[in-house]
């Protein structure tokens, strides 16, 4: 059996026998599929093995000063951490920011698909797109993929004429709108410690060391997650990057070592 | 989990659902509404899949809408209970690649001058029933028998919102994975809208 892949080829025609050099030169170029029992099954797993970023840690909150946004900075394949160092939130216009969850490629192309969309529609309506609408067209975009193996978890924060706006959207085609959030792997121990410490009235600064320690928490009991936790905040004037610290530090900050008491002194044995 | 049920009384239909958004163990979302009002004389009470639930009902409520503007008169809830199970019967044999049929059950609840307040019982597969009493999702085992037991033919709102917490209290009591939070709305002569929440926690 073999797969016709004309349609990928971008140069320099590969002919599928090597040996047999130009037997039939209208013949389309393709390549082997591996020989398995179960293609499909194959197939997913192999996707499954070089899809990244899979264990995150990302919330959002809205509040009466505007909307927190922070994640965690690791990628990790499997047990291997690919990186600790990765933007999850992204940047998709001065007002509106996505954060990143689930595969690293679907979330940063399509969040780039977006931006796109996004300033088209700044430049036909001359003024800037709805949190509401620039949600919506993300998860019009992901429902059309669903069941293709898009894997994507994410929200967009931003402000637009209508104040502050947060919504949830996952490759599932699901599209929440709230006021408090968390994707990933890591998020049932964000939600945790967000949920505990949420109130509407936080100042900002509240606010940002709640979701610090929110992700902080978070990076400590969840493998999948960890780096540095980067707080964003979105006000009227557009969004701000607050902080971005490492959590191993974050660890010693919240519980500095203590000297260790030490309970039995070793004395010498009296002389007999 | 999803609990969606109505019933019809005297003079008016009503439907109750959960407003929970959850993902495997996690609940994002607690206030959810779940019942869409389609028009100004019906109610469409959804359950399954997020991202179907969504995509489908908003389609219907659009072609709802579009069919009054061109004709200038609304579809009658037969009539849109009718077309409602047409969109979801061909979507079922429509398999091309990467398409599946929209996971969702319905409950559609309106309000005729003629024919006064009518249920529809409509679920994936796209079978289409008039109910008095109707219900999907985990939930029905226990508010099917309830409004078995305690549904008279032509009960007025106030014993129906008592049958409705009835069924909600039997839910959260006795259904392990219980939503917490439940929205009911309405439909009579008057229109169809918002009836009451009943929350047991802080919606988040």
């Amino acid at each position: 059996m073999k797969l016709d892949a004309s349609g990928l080829q971008t140069f320099a025609p590969h002919r599928a026998d090597p040996d047999n050099l130009y037997p039939d030169l209208s013949a389309p170029p393709s390549f082997d599929l591996p020989g398995c029992p179960d293609f499909d099954g194959f197939q997913k797993k192999a996707i499954q093995m070089v899809k990244p970023a899979k264990g995150t840690t990302t919330l959002a909150f809205i509040f009466n000063e505007g909307v927190i946004v922070a994640a965690d900075s690791r990628a990790s394949m499997g047990g291997y951490i690919s990186s600790q160092t990765v933007k999850k939130i992204i940047e998709i216009n001065p007002y509106m920011i996505g954060t990143m969850a689930g595969g690293a490629a679907d979330c940063q192309f399509w969040h780039r698909n977006l931006g796109i969309k996004c300033r088209l529609h700044e430049l036909a309506n001359k003024r800037r797109i709805s949190v509401t609408g620039a949600s919506k067209l993300l998860a019009n975009i992901l429902y059309s993929y669903r069941g293709m193996g898009l894997s994507v978890g994410t929200m967009i924060a931003g402000w637009d004429e209508t104040g502050p706006a947060l919504y949830y959207v996952d490759s599932e085609g699901g599209r929440l709108k709230g006021k408090r959030f968390s994707v990933g792997s890591g998020s049932p121990y964000a939600y945790g410690v967000l949920d505990s410490g949420y109130r509407s009235d936080l100042s900002i600064e509240e606010a940002a060391e709640l979701a610090r320690r929110a992700i902080y928490h978070a990076t400590f009991r969840d493998g999948a997650s960890g780096g540095v936790a980067s707080v964003y905040h979105v006000g009227p004037n557009g969004w701000k990057k607050l902080s971005g610290d490492d959590v191993g530090e974050l660890h010693y900050k919240y519980y500095p070592v203590v000297p260790a008491i030490v309970e039995h002194e070793m004395a010498d044995a009296p002389p007999a | 989990m999803e609990c969606v049920f109505g019933l019809v009384g005297d003079g008016f239909a009503l439907i109750a659902a959960d407003s929970s958004a959850v993902n495997s163990i996690l609940v994002h979302k607690s206030n959810e509404d779940k019942i869409m009002v389609l028009d100004s004389h019906k109610l469409l009470g959804a359950s399954g899949e997020a991202g179907d639930r969504a995509q489908f009902t908003e389609y219907i409520q659009k072609n709802v809408h579009l069919y009054q503007f061109r004709n200038g008169i609304p579809l009658t809830t037969a009539a849109a209970a009718n077309f409602t199970r047409g969109e979801l019967a061909t979507a079922l044999r429509k398999f091309c690649f990467g398409q599946s049929p929209y996971f969702v059950n319905i409950l559609l609840a309106g309000y005729d001058k003629e024919v006064g307040p009518s249920l529809y019982y409509i679920d994936y597969i796209a079978t289409l029933h008039k109910l008095d009493k109707g219900a999907f999702g985990y939930g029905s085992y226990f508010s099917l028998s309830m409004m078995d037991r305690h549904y008279r033919n032509g009960m007025s709102l106030e014993q129906a919102i008592d049958l409705v917490d009835k069924c909600i209290i039997e839910i959260r009591s006795r259904l392990v994975v219980a939503p917490p939070n439940f929205v009911i709305k309405i439909v009579d002569q008057n229109g169809a809208r918002e009836y009451a929440w009943r929350e047991s926690i802080p919606s988040v």
